[in-house]
């Protein structure tokens, strides 16, 4: 027994390639990691530093002076910083949320209910993720207008609610993770299907809606201007941080400031829900 | 009978629960793309009552709009480097990245994931590709004695579409690799004993005869997806290089849509555009679907 387990190598792989990827990922990771190091620098470097000849990609002398700058521009402007706050906070909170819940519901009901219409419907869903939301922009911004919601904040919190990786993700995942048996036998209990679906079926898809929530979250909280909100007490906080990077050489570091306070958000959740996301993107598979 | 009458309950419930997702659904994605094609055929410019000009729109295109050519030359390009080639070394990282232990698989999944996650890196690619001394590469190139003068890149024509190429391919990294990694994960490990006692010597064979075949459905999605993303490269020329960039050297079908669309207002010529763009999207989904339900078959 004791001979098996110091055999620890997998099988099929020698030294050499182990070297030789490791090498390799090394350098590809550098390229992916190095221009968000260096923002994290940039935004530590006292002024004499964001100007030294030739110019340095470590900070030597770490501040948070840039930092205290963008609170500074952000403060004097028109709007206060926490409107912008306020708005990017409210449409990432409330279209994931009501994303989750819409998906999640008809997701369930082309898994476990036949009706017809069914598979029409989700193959409209996989139609839509082989075309870019670019192509609908004028048509959208058409019915925005009819609905009235130009200058108001559901025209980005309504159609984040229909976006269809979502619904895709979570209908595969509710195919393969819940058993027809145990609804067969909730049902037999007298449950009636809404109880069903929020006390049985969505406890079971735990990882999938967090990697819904992700992916939603990221998506609304990176949304920048946009050719529905005009105006300025409505606009995202990504909005202001570009005006702010807009503003030149004089800038260079609370832009930089601007640009890690806004890549850190998304980055966190996604530490802390990596392994969720991988459980459920391991169902997601499409079939030929 | 019992049956029967089941069966219409669920009918009722079923479209309770699907009806709040799906007008949504209806009327933000299926609609826009109808109304795109409907206007595609006509002269609609938000002021007058639109005429229909049948394939007018279509015909100025491509017989009349040079720009449009190029344009459809440079997606292609970028489409090119960032889609299959993006494709590929998705594969490859996630295929290596799986051969770590669970902490250093974590670690790493997180820095080849996070420029697709992090919003707004122009500023860090202007630094880098900045036209004065300071720039980072013309910084380098003077100090190693490449070059005697500061280049101007993100406005020279020779440059800026190579350039666009590698952040488009650097943020490209999204959901298909995740998907990835999670396709390799989700392999039973003991294919992997059965694949060495069949004969499986290497793990390039592991990955042709074993992996791959079992991961084809990650596969396919991932290439809808990467697909999808290539083709909408846009944004990232307009935050690099401007709009419109130098003689249209970067000039994208999406930068074009967005000048009909949001600048001269020529919504039905854009709307053609659009409708272009999307046959080009989804003609090549149903193509690399095909091919990729060979592999390893």
């Amino acid at each position: 027994m004791k001979k098996i387990k110091l055999h620890t190598r997998r099988l099929n792989r020698s030294a050499g390639g182990d070297f030789c990827i490791g090498l390799f990922l090394f350098t590809f990771g550098a390229f992916m990691a190095l221009p968000m190091i260096y923002a994290i620098c940039t935004s530590l470097k006292p002024s004499d530093e964001l100007w030294v000849y030739p110019p340095r990609f470590f900070v030597s002398n770490p501040t948070f002076k840039n930092f205290k700058d963008l609170f500074r521009i952000l403060d004097d402007s028109n709007i206060p910083f926490s409107r912008y706050i306020g708005n990017t906070v409210f449409v990432s909170v409330v279209g994931t949320g009501g994303h989750v819940i819409l998906s999640s519901m008809c997701a369930y009901a082309l898994c476990k209910f036949k009706f017809r219409g069914r598979n029409i419907i989700f193959n409209m869903v996989v139609l839509s993720l082989m075309f870019n939301t670019a192509v609908t922009a004028i048509p959208n911004f058409i019915i925005m207008s009819k609905l009235g919601w130009i200058d108001s904040l559901a025209s980005l919190v309504v159609p984040a609610f229909g976006s269809s990786l979502g619904l895709y993700l979570m209908k595969q995942f509710i195919e393969q993770m819940i058993p027809d048996g145990i609804l067969e036998a909730a049902r037999i209990d007298g449950a009636n299907e809404f109880r069903i679906f929020f006390k049985i079926a969505m406890p079971m898809v735990r990882p999938a809606w967090l990697t819904l929530i992700i992916f939603s979250f990221q998506g609304l909280w990176n949304m920048g201007d946009t050719s529905y909100i005009y105006r300025e007490d409505l606009k995202p906080l990504n909005y202001a941080l570009h005006q702010i990077l807009s503003g030149g050489v004089t800038r260079v570091g609370a832009s930089a400031a601007a640009t890690v306070l806004m890549m850190v958000i998304p980055i966190l959740l996604f530490v802390f829900t990596q392994s969720q996301i991988v459980e459920t993107l391991a169902t997601s598979g499409m079939k030929d | 009978m019992r049956k029967r009458r089941n069966f219409t309950q669920h009918n009722g419930v079923a479209w309770a629960f699907v009806l709040p997702y799906l007008s949504i659904f209806c009327v933000f994605t299926v609609l826009p793309v109808l109304i795109s094609v409907f206007f595609s055929f006509t002269d609609f410019n938000m002021l007058e009552t639109p005429n229909f000009v049948g394939m007018g729109n279509y015909t100025r295109l491509f017989l009349q709009d040079d720009i449009f050519i190029k344009s459809i030359g440079n997606t292609f390009i970028l489409a090119l480097v960032t889609g299959p080639i993006g494709y590929l070394l998705c594969l490859l990282f996630a295929w290596f990245i799986n051969e770590l232990k669970p902490f250093g698989r974590a670690v790493v999944t997180l820095i080849f994931y996070a420029p697709s996650i992090s919003g707004n890196m122009a500023l860090v690619w202007q630094a880098v590709f900045s036209g004065d001394a300071y720039g980072y590469l013309n910084g380098f190139l003077m100090n190693m004695g490449l070059s005697s003068s500061p280049t101007i890149w993100l406005k020279d024509e020779s440059y800026i579409l190579p350039i666009v190429a590698i952040v488009a391919l650097w943020s490209s990294l999204g959901t298909s690799f995740l998907t990835f990694i999670a396709g390799f994960q989700g392999v039973d490990k003991t294919y992997y004993e059965a694949g060495a006692i069949d004969g499986i010597t290497n793990r390039w064979q592991e990955l042709w005869y074993i992996t791959l075949p079992l991961m084809r459905p990650q596969l396919l999605l991932s290439a809808v997806l990467s697909i999808t993303s290539a083709f909408g490269v846009g944004t990232i020329v307009t935050q690099l290089a401007g709009f419109p960039s130098t003689n249209y050297a970067a000039h994208t079908i999406i930068n074009h849509l967005q000048d009909y669309g949001t600048t001269k207002y020529e919504l039905g010529y854009a709307s053609a555009i659009a409708t272009i763009l999307f046959v080009i999207m989804v003609i090549s989904n149903m193509v690399i679907r095909k091919i990729i339900a060979k592999v390893g078959s």
